[in-house]
């Protein structure tokens, strides 16, 4: 299928804008090959993966576009490098990777990037409306942007991220077309308890199940309380993107495109129905974690990055149980959030807790954590599932309580009234 | 066997090139993140049944890649660093592959070129064969295991 090009793209295509949009508009021709797009469509935003350091050849590319006199050509922000430029002594690694990363989050702002350094775009700065054609990278923005806001932005990633910023286009194609964003598998909460749905703990273990089930595929779920929380909703969509390669999902009667399951299969039958039983859920919270329950060195918290709501529930438990000082406790989070703990006076209550607030970054993709061996324990899908890979430590999944109270013991601690409702596969 | 050399097969382009090597043909996708070291093109996933084995110059088979984006990147590095393969073929059109070969071709003008065969044609590439892949995106076996 020939690719049409309007007469701007072409004018782009032939270097009228400069060598850094011309070489982005011969990236997206190519993929726009790739994907089958029959032309481009306008984005509004773009959301930016690639100032995180993987090797001298992202940088190389970084210079060689401003070089080429790169500015973006729609509001674009920054998602996180591999240094916290707040407080860069938290970054462990070796320093001439350090300088290195560093110079690449400088390349992205020259091009005219906003410098929010999040994963979490959707709650530090402005987002896209209903119905908006975006640019996004990171799973988790994506799946956010897509099924919660109902902004529509394929998984983009290094590269054509800023390719589509500097051009404000990108391929027509996936779901950025209205018929492809239909749901394709069916989820049923079947037997689970209404206190379980309203825990927080249960929505990364929900994501961990439908992402390895779905794959690629669409999933919709039946069943889940009409106010399910944002956070929740975040918590959800990270994990299906660390066990799967969902960038969309649909929850019947909570995220909008899905007043009811008819509308989000598009009048269409699912291709597959899958019961989510307490017995299943019990055993993708075990598969969460690499080692049994024991001594802890590290807790770990906010992927995707902290929320101030998020906050507001750590703090009353961090006052009940403090943290030993042998554990090393770990929240991260962005700027706009820890500007509202340090009005708070939140900011100095977890200092004097002992616990390391990060900016920027996040432990599972620069070196932060300093425990070398040993257990580090989160309540985040994505961090249990990046943790033993990327950190090399071994992981537990519990619960916000469950992580601040083993903190406070040095080894796992664990909510028998929270799991006694998965005790037992026999529906009560 | 040997009526396969010679054979042509007709793939479609997502990236093009020149490529020749040894056939690797991997059983299962392989996320680059994670499971391709650039210094030395080993496969270092763990869990994948081929951990080990070296991409490095050979045409790279594999049903399609997995998982994370930043596989472009360091399939852009391994290109920087030599230590790519020659060509890679796959059975379903994999973008963040393709991407990372695209990058490549605008930063070091050299790329693996990224090529899809449908179903019965990707089923007749087997380990151990020489192999060329044209721009046209044509893979024609060139000598039997």
């Amino acid at each position: 299928m020939a690719l049409q090009l309007t007469s701007r793209d072409k004018a782009m295509l032939n270097g009228r804008d400069g060598p850094a949009v011309q070489m982005a508009m011969r990236i997206l021709t190519t993929m726009a090959g790739v994907y089958g797009a029959p032309h481009l469509l306008d984005v509004e935003s773009a959301h930016i993966d690639g100032c995180l350091y993987h090797g001298p050849s992202g940088l190389e590319f970084a210079h060689r576009l401003v070089e080429g006199g790169a500015r973006v050509r729609v509001p674009t922000t920054l998602n996180v490098g591999a240094v916290d430029l707040l407080h860069p002594e938290h970054f462990q690694g070796d320093p001439e990777v350090g300088r290195r990363a560093q110079a690449l989050m400088e390349a992205y702002q020259q091009m005219g990037c906003l410098p929010i350094w999040t994963c979490t775009p959707y709650q530090a700065s402005q987002r896209p409306p209903f119905g908006a054609q975006i640019a996004w990278a990171e799973s988790n923005a994506i799946v956010f942007a897509n099924s919660v806001l109902g902004a529509r932005t394929n998984r983009y990633g290094d590269f054509i991220d800023i390719c589509a910023a500097l051009t404000g286009r990108a391929p027509a194609s996936g779901l950025h077309l209205r018929e492809n964003r239909r749901g394709q598998i069916l989820y049923r909460l079947v037997d689970l308890p209404d206190t379980l749905l309203r825990e927080d703990v249960f929505y990364p273990i929900l994501g961990y199940l439908i992402g390895a089930h779905s794959g690629t595929r669409i999933p919709v779920i039946e069943g889940l309380p009409p106010d399910t929380t944002e956070d929740q909703l975040k918590a959800l969509g990270a994990a299906a993107a660390s066990s799967g390669a969902v960038a969309l999902f649909h929850a019947v009667g909570v995220t909008p495109e899905a007043p009811t399951a008819d509308a989000a299969f598009q009048r269409r039958a699912p291709e597959k129905i899958v019961e989510i039983s307490p017995g299943l859920v019990r055993q993708t919270r075990d598969r969460l974690s690499t080692a049994p329950d024991g001594t802890i060195q590290v807790v770990a918290l906010g992927s995707p990055h902290f929320s101030p709501a998020e906050f507001s529930r750590l703090l009353p438990l961090i006052d009940s149980h403090p943290p030993r000082r042998e554990v090393e406790f770990i929240v991260c989070t962005n700027r706009l959030a820890l500007g509202y703990l340090e009005q708070r006076g939140w900011l100095q209550r977890l200092r004097e807790a002992g616990i390391k607030v990060v900016v920027d970054t996040c432990v599972v993709v620069t070196p932060i954590v300093s425990a070398r061996t040993g257990t580090l324990m989160t309540n985040s899908g994505k961090f249990a599932h990046y943790t033993p890979g990327n950190i090399g430590l071994d992981v537990v999944f519990g619960s916000l309580k469950e992580c601040v109270r083993s903190a406070a013991q040095g080894r796992v601690w664990r909510d028998t009234a929270l799991w006694q409702s998965l005790a037992s596969d026999e529906p009560g | 066997m040997s009526q396969d050399k010679g054979v042509v097969l007709n793939g479609r382009v997502l990236v093009p090139g020149h490529g020749e090597g040894q056939i690797l043909v991997l059983v299962e996708p392989l996320s680059l993140w994670g499971g391709l070291e650039p210094e030395s093109g080993e496969i270092i996933d763990r869990r994948h049944p081929q951990s080990g084995q070296n991409v490095n110059g050979r045409v790279l088979v594999l049903p399609a890649g997995r998982g994370s984006s930043s596989a472009s990147s360091i399939l852009l590095e391994a290109v920087r660093l030599g230590t790519a393969p020659s060509a890679i073929v796959t059975a379903e059109a994999d973008p963040i592959l393709a991407l990372g070969a695209a990058v490549a071709r605008e930063m070091y003008d050299k790329a693996p070129p990224v090529v899809v065969l449908a179903g019965e044609d990707y089923g007749r590439l087997q380990n151990g064969y020489m192999a060329r892949v044209t721009p046209e995106g044509r893979v024609v076996l060139l000598q039997n295991p």
